[in-house]
């Protein structure tokens, strides 16, 4: 059968590549992801245009009927799409999908917690490249409720000093994406290496501060690429950084030193001490305020003509129909994201501009998970999307004082 | 720490905090859906098991429970299962299916189709 005659199914998950913390799945734990990780395909390619036609069908008819007028925003379709027996019935699959997810990877990590903690150990104990600070508080954006319906979110803990939380996260983030992350679910971190060596070919970052870092996954593969820079990966969550730590060293990468610090509060590293300031899929996991103090105290930091770099699902845009903002907004109400929806309504350039970059160092792209695409198919963007998962994200960035160097050089 | 085991099993079904939303108007079906998307799953996964069985079994006449653990499908057989992992699906799924397909026409009911007939 030739390839392009192939049904649509996602990879095995004896596909995802194992490292030194990863915990050991048996063969019935395989098969529960491969069935989500299928599930989930159905879910957005078969199930999810029906939401559509419940809208343009009867939702919106009955809406314009009631108020005389179509909805002004993505919240009045929300509340008149949660009255449709259609959206009820994807919605109620969509969270069992996302809630046998964390149980699945929470049973495999569990029955092994004291195998996995050791292991950890040995990586972790009495080296310098992992600090953690007790005395860091769990902000209130990251304690309010357990994000992605995670339970005990990034920092709770089934034993002391565990390493659970971290390994969790890891074990589902197949599932979750139908391997669109690939192997070690850093399709994020190899498209920032691939988009960086195209962008500015021959550049070696000194120093590179990775902000939310959770298990290092979207960070690991640029510490590879520049093994000469030194690294810092910083998170509020004890118990992923000590699995982040485990992970990236028996993967090779000891150039990254892994702390317990709020983002909000760098005061620890002098002003324009970095080369290269990244969040990947953080910010909307933060709040209205932190957000702002983050993108400063990360512009203070930053050395003249260093790269500042999230990665986002893309923002609301004026120019985004209503009805797809409100489908993006999905998980922000039913997985426990409650400052997605405000995040992705926030102009980002501005809040750039606001941190102290000039307008005119900004700039936009898109990135797509790097995988082996022998084996990790390309995630479907546009009519199949899974909405707010697909590994393809907006890029907002800037190259601090650029404008001024250039000026200067010339 | 008591000398009882840890009660991963129960552990791993703790609650994610932050008010789960309501998607019917009779709580219990909530519940029930829950209880047969579980069901949903593990059948998927005894036929998975199955599978390897029948592979296992194939390949070398004999089989032990190490060798259904350590199973790893090669490129093709990766592919087949997941076509009959996803030909599962659409079966056991066929009713949310047929709602999307409801959506794209309006049709009338058979009373009245009846009704018609008896005219023509």
């Amino acid at each position: 059968m030739s390839d392009d005659k192939k049904l649509d199914v996602a990879p095995p998950y004896t596909a995802v590549a194992r490292h030194g913390v990863s915990p050991v799945a048996s063969h019935d734990e395989i098969a529960r992801f491969d069935f989500l990780a299928n599930f989930n395909k159905f879910m957005s390619g078969a199930l999810s245009p029906g939401n559509k036609l419940a809208y343009d069908a009867r939702v919106l008819p009955k809406f314009e009927k009631e108020h005389g007028r179509e909805p002004k925003d993505r919240f009045e379709i929300r509340h008149a799409m949660n009255d449709d027996p259609f959206h009820q019935f994807w919605s109620a699959l969509k969270r069992n999908s996302m809630e046998m997810r964390q149980q699945n990877g929470r049973a495999i990590v569990l029955r092994q917690i004291e195998e996995l903690n050791a292991k950890a150990r040995q990586y972790n104990e009495g080296r310098e490249t992992l600090e953690l600070h007790p005395e860091i508080e769990i902000p209130r954006y990251q304690s309010a409720v357990d994000i992605h319906c995670m339970p005990g979110s990034y920092h709770g803990e089934e034993y002391p000093g565990d390493v659970s939380a971290g390994a969790n996260y890891d074990s589902g983030l197949f599932a979750t994406t139908a391997g669109g992350l690939g192997a070690l679910s850093d399709g994020g971190g190899q498209a920032l290496v691939e988009w960086i060596k195209k962008t500015r070919p021959g550049w070696q970052p000194r120093r590179v501060l990775d902000i939310g870092c959770t298990i290092g996954h979207n960070i690991v593969p640029l510490a590879l690429a520049f093994p000469n820079c030194e690294v810092i990966a910083i998170d509020t969550a004890a118990p992923i950084l000590r699995y982040a730590h485990a992970r990236a060293q028996s993967l090779g990468a000891t150039n990254i030193t892994f702390i317990q610090a709020n983002a909000e509060d760098l005061s620890r590293w002098e002003d324009g001490s970095f080369d290269w300031v990244q969040t990947t899929m953080f910010l909307h996991e933060t709040s209205g305020k932190a957000l702002p103090k983050i993108l400063s105290e990360g512009y203070r930091v930053l050395a003249d003509d260093g790269l500042m770099l999230h990665l986002e699902q893309p923002e609301y845009h004026d120019g985004m129909p209503l009805f797809e903002q409100f489908l993006r907004d999905w998980d922000a109400f039913n997985n426990n994201e409650p400052f997605w929806s405000s995040m992705h309504s926030l102009d980002m350039k501005d809040e750039m501009v606001a941190a102290g970059f000039g307008r005119g160092e900004l700039f936009e792209t898109g990135v797509r998970a790097v995988v082996d695409r022998e084996i990790f198919p390309e995630a479907p963007t546009g009519a199949d999307e899974d909405h707010g998962r697909a590994p393809y994200w907006h890029a907002y960035g800037a190259w601090k004082n650029s404008e001024a160097m250039q000026e200067e050089a010339e | 720490m008591s000398d009882a085991a840890f009660d991963w099993m129960a552990a791993a079904n703790k609650k994610a905090k932050g008010k789960r939303p309501e998607y019917f108007d009779d709580p219990q079906d909530e519940r029930m859906l829950s209880i047969l998307m579980a069901v949903v799953g593990e059948v998927s996964v005894l036929r998975e098991r199955m599978d390897t069985v029948e592979r296992l079994l194939d390949a070398k006449g004999t089989i032990s429970r190490v060798d259904i653990e350590g199973y790893v499908p090669d490129k093709a057989a990766a592919y087949e299962r997941g076509v009959m992992i996803r030909e599962y699906i659409y079966r056991v799924m066929r009713g949310p299916q047929q709602m999307v397909e409801e959506l794209k026409q309006t049709e009338q009911p058979v009373e009245d189709v009846s009704r018609e007939l008896r005219e023509i």
